[in-house]
């Protein structure tokens, strides 16, 4: 059966939605117009770790206004075992429980809710409510705790997120004896996801035990499933909509507290209530761990890698085990003979950490390319020359080769654009008036992942296609690119195609992460186009005098809304009189898209990149600017070149800020956060942003799934900040292990 | 509470206000013209931007009834009808955007900003518009969409 394929697949279609994200007229959580709409303001514990002893909410409550102070002392029943708690994305432990009992476990952690007639006296109101505390001694700090490190507990989680792989050869011996040697250590800090929308929810209070909740977040079955869990609802009674959300970057891969306490106000109130959280509060959940790696690695005199030892040690909260691999990556990449892998958790009095755009991967391959530039300076091998020697078209770690791999096209295309023959090799060898000059380079690896997803797909009386999935579009594209995919399964254009999204009540997605929305529910609408495209030509065969009688599936083609045979284009007929033959009535199908795990069983799965970069550092001052760099990415097919480079550039500055702006800094005497606001968790700003460049190298992949695509989400982070601080390296002579890189320790 | 005339697109509000409300709030909770954005409260990410009398202000830093009488454009009051401003129309087709969340900050900013003519060179204009910042980073995206209008570029 053909199609006439790739008529928008590949094209650089503007976003869909755009027109109402430039005219303000898009709808985000905390902005549906609701009637009778009560305020809830969060009340955040002040000490790191200890007891409730007493709450005081009298004077709270005196103001006018103000109709309820909800906390621990007098919250509504819940449900009574941790699993009942626990969302797709719980790592393994005892997920946190809001207002479940008097303790305190971390500083920040909510303890009240006001409840209010107005914003403004909520807030206020907050202020007034007052707490009696028993203090306990707590530990913040990951560098004066490592000796608490031990290795991760199991869970479901633990299937995505597997523990580095035993060591193989003899890895001790093999750097004993190497010819060329580095040893490494490298550290950063905290990280916050920072979405510019603040997390928000509104509730609207149906009575009958129905909920219809408007959800800061990337998965509304994913918060769904927790809300009728924790509060005992029905699956159906409870609805999530997101249809536009204002940023994830992973924050919202978990249900946060403004939901819980939101539904809770809610149910105990019976009104409808929306709760929008501060920026301080903002800090006061997800964020990416802090991390210290150490790394030694071998080679021999021509540059061969002989050993590769990463050891990594990383907060957790004390609560849950929040694990992102980070010391196997360097084996995905580089064949050596000898390894050995180490990582470990560091529990904390910590919120527990959550996946941050390209989790685990952007921390391992700073360290880990910072290593490769370090051994090729020693060698007095170009960067870029190390890696190739040490190239390997197959994955070395699982001895697997990859579905596809053009990470050689992506050194080589972006080293031609970026002009990397031009390198001095010198370290401080490059100048630019009063500021020294440095390229550095660095590779990037990312997983290449696909979640079962289940797409409903339709044809209506006026021909046009309706698809419906429970996926978000978080600003990736999603909405755009899964209409392009419709469009050309069906023939039809993409005015004719309406792809729905952002609700609980569609067909499964998993939440929108990892990359793999485009895999997951694009495959899906393939796998529901298919089975459609065959309802369509039986229903032509059943008209009566069909010219389709005989017809079998590849001997027609869809296009412009209509089936013709391939033998005679003029023999058609319109998805209209389809559907008028059908009484009117839909012709539908829901078909669930899954990865081929057979299939795959056999190969490694992975995108690339390559990144290099020119700095400029002032010689007197120190500051530190990227003034330009170019990231090639092999992610297989790119289904939307205008998004997806979208999506790089935006990993770029990604890469930038956590190469040289932005860190979340704990107190560890007071164990709380000291700059928990945008003013000074520093952000790049557009004067930081100069010039960017994005290649999509050509990596055709027959195996990997039904589209071909990979996902470019996260891959263009990965690369940058190790690129970024091999450039200053090469501009200053100083190397630096850590992030983010300050003027002060270059001058 | 506080009698205050708030001018907004050219069309005119009374409202009673408590005097401790920001102009972001009188705009999202009691205009319900939630085009406007909240993004930290605290004058550090720009996503309230507005133009007041011609010039660009952030309505989380300002109480409503400091602006009494004042004419105010928002988001909302950009675009002429159903003629997208040419900044809209160069931000969609630059892709300037990504959740779209900080966007019409960003788009009142770049508007008020060439309306002041102090930016000559890209460099000023991403100089000028440092006060909006953009998670998604778009900040490529967003600067050659202002570039096009500023320069003259013609769109389609």
């Amino acid at each position: 059966m053909k199609m006439d394929k790739n008529i928008n697949v590949g094209q650089p279609i503007s976003r869909l939605e755009g027109k109402q994200k430039v005219t303000g007229t898009a709808k985000y959580a905390a902005e549906y117009e609701v009637n009778n709409l009560l305020y809830a303001y969060v009340v955040n514990s002040t000490i790191t770790k200890g007891k409730i002893l007493s709450i005081d909410t009298s004077k709270a409550l005196a103001l006018p206004g103000v109709i309820e102070v909800l906390s621990h002392e007098n919250r509504t029943k819940l449900a009574w075992f941790d699993v009942q708690y626990a969302d797709m994305d719980a790592p393994p432990g005892t997920v946190f429980k809001p207002f479940y009992d008097e303790n305190i476990l971390y500083n920040g952690q909510p303890i009240a809710l006001v409840v209010a007639e107005s914003f403004e006296m909520a807030r206020f109101a907050a202020t007034q409510v007052t707490f009696q505390y028993k203090e306990e001694p707590f530990k913040t700090c990951l560098k004066d705790n490592l000796g608490l490190a031990r290795t991760a507990k199991k869970g479901f989680a633990t299937a995505l997120k597997p523990p580095p792989p035993p060591p193989t050869g003899n890895f001790e011996k093999a750097y004993e004896s190497a010819a060329a040697k580095v040893e490494t250590t490298y550290s950063h800090g905290t990280e916050h996801h920072n979405p510019l929308e603040l997390f928000a929810t509104t509730t609207i209070y149906q009575g009958d035990g129905k909920l219809t909740i408007y959800d800061k977040t990337q998965g509304t079955i994913n918060n769904q499933l927790y809300v009728a869990n924790i509060f005992g609802l029905k699956y159906k009674n409870v609805r999530v909509l997101a249809p536009f959300v204002g940023g994830g970057f992973g924050s919202g891969l978990r249900p946060q507290y403004q939901l819980f306490l939101c539904v809770m106000a809610a149910l105990h109130l019976k009104r409808n209530v929306k709760l929008v959280l501060e920026r301080k509060q903002m800090f006061s959940f997800a964020h990416r761990p802090p991390t210290i790696q150490n790394l030694r690695f071998s080679a021999d005199i021509n540059g061969k890698l002989t050993g590769l030892n990463h050891s990594s040690k990383s907060e957790t909260s004390s609560f849950e085990d929040y694990f992102e691999p980070i010391a196997s990556w360097s084996h995905r990449l580089y064949p050596a003979p000898n390894t050995l892998f180490e990582q470990e958790l560091v529990p904390l009095d910590v919120h527990t950490p959550l996946d941050m755009r390209a989790p685990g991967g952007s921390t391992a391959l700073h360290a880990i390319e910072c290593t490769m530039d370090e051994l090729a300076y020693q060698l007095k091998i170009d960067p870029l020359e190390l890696r190739l020697i040490n190239y390997s078209e197959m994955d070395p770690s699982a001895k697997k080769p990859y579905t596809s791999k053009a990470l050689r096209a992506c050194y080589l295309e972006a080293a031609e654009k970026f002009g990397w023959d031009k390198r001095k090799p010198e370290p401080r060898s490059m100048e630019r008036g009063n500021k020294l000059v440095g390229y550095g380079m660095a590779t990037g690896i990312w997983d290449s992942l696909q979640f079962p997803s289940r797409v409903e797909a339709m044809i209506n009386a006026d021909g046009k296609m309706v698809l419906n999935n429970a996926v978000t579009d978080i600003g990736t594209g999603t909405l755009t690119v899964m209409t392009q995919i419709a469009a050309d399964q069906l023939g039809l254009n993409m005015e004719d195609v309406d792809f729905q999204y952002g609700d609980s009540k569609k067909p499964f997605s998993m939440f929108q992460g990892g990359s793999a929305m485009t895999s997951s529910t694009g495959v899906a609408i393939v796998v529901a186009a298919k089975e459609l495209r065959k309802k369509l030509l039986k229903k032509a065969k059943e008209m009566t005098d069909s010219p389709f009688k005989k017809a079998e599936d590849d001997q027609v083609t869809f296009q412009n809304g209509t089936i013709f045979l391939n033998s005679d284009p003029n023999t058609l007929v319109t998805f209209k009189e389809l559907i008028a033959f059908n009484k009117g009535k839909t012709i539908k199908t829901t078909n669930m898209g899954k990865p081929h795990m057979l299939k795959l069983k056999n190969y490694s799965l992975a995108t690339h990149s390559a990144s290099f970069v020119e700095v400029e550092v002032d010689k007197d001052l120190g500051v530190v600017t990227v003034t330009r760099a170019v990231t090639a990415v092999a992610a297989g097919k790119i289904i939307n070149p205008k998004t997806a480079k979208s999506q790089v550039y935006g990993s770029m500055v990604w890469g930038i800020s956590k190469a040289l702006h932005e860190e979340t800094i704990m107190d560890p005497n007071l164990g709380k956060y000291m700059n928990s606001n945008l003013g000074e968790y520093h952000l790049p700003v557009h004067a930081d942003i100069k010039q960017l460049e994005v290649i999509f190298a050509d990596e055709p992949d027959e195996l990997i799934n039904e589209l071909g695509v990979k996902g470019v989400g996260e891959i263009g982070l990965v690369g940058m900040p190790a690129a970024i601080s091999n450039a200053i390296f090469h501009a200053t002579g100083k190397r630096i292990y850590k992030l983010p890189i300050h003027f002060n320790e270059l001058i | 509470m506080t009698k205050t005339t708030l001018n907004v697109n050219q069309q005119r509000y009374e409202l009673n206000l408590l005097p401790w409300v920001s102009l972001l709030d009188a705009l999202r909770e009691h205009l319900k013209l939630t085009g406007t954005k909240k993004g930290c409260d605290h004058g550090q990410c720009g996503a309230c931007t507005v133009i007041c009398d011609g010039k660009r202000i952030l309505s989380c830093l300002t109480l409503a009834v400091m602006k009494n009488d004042s004419e105010i454009t928002t988001i909302e009051g950009i675009a002429g009808g159903d003629e997208l401003h040419p900044i809209q129309q160069a931000f969609i087709d630059h892709d300037a955007f990504q959740c779209g969340y900080c966007t019409p900050g960003q788009i009142c900013s770049a508007v008020g900003m060439l309306q002041e003519g102090h930016a000559h060179t890209r460099e000023e204009v991403q100089e000028l518009m440092s006060g909006n910042l953009c998670r998604c980073g778009a900040n490529v995206g967003i600067i050659d969409a202002i570039m096009e209008v500023k320069d003259g570029g013609t769109h389609e």
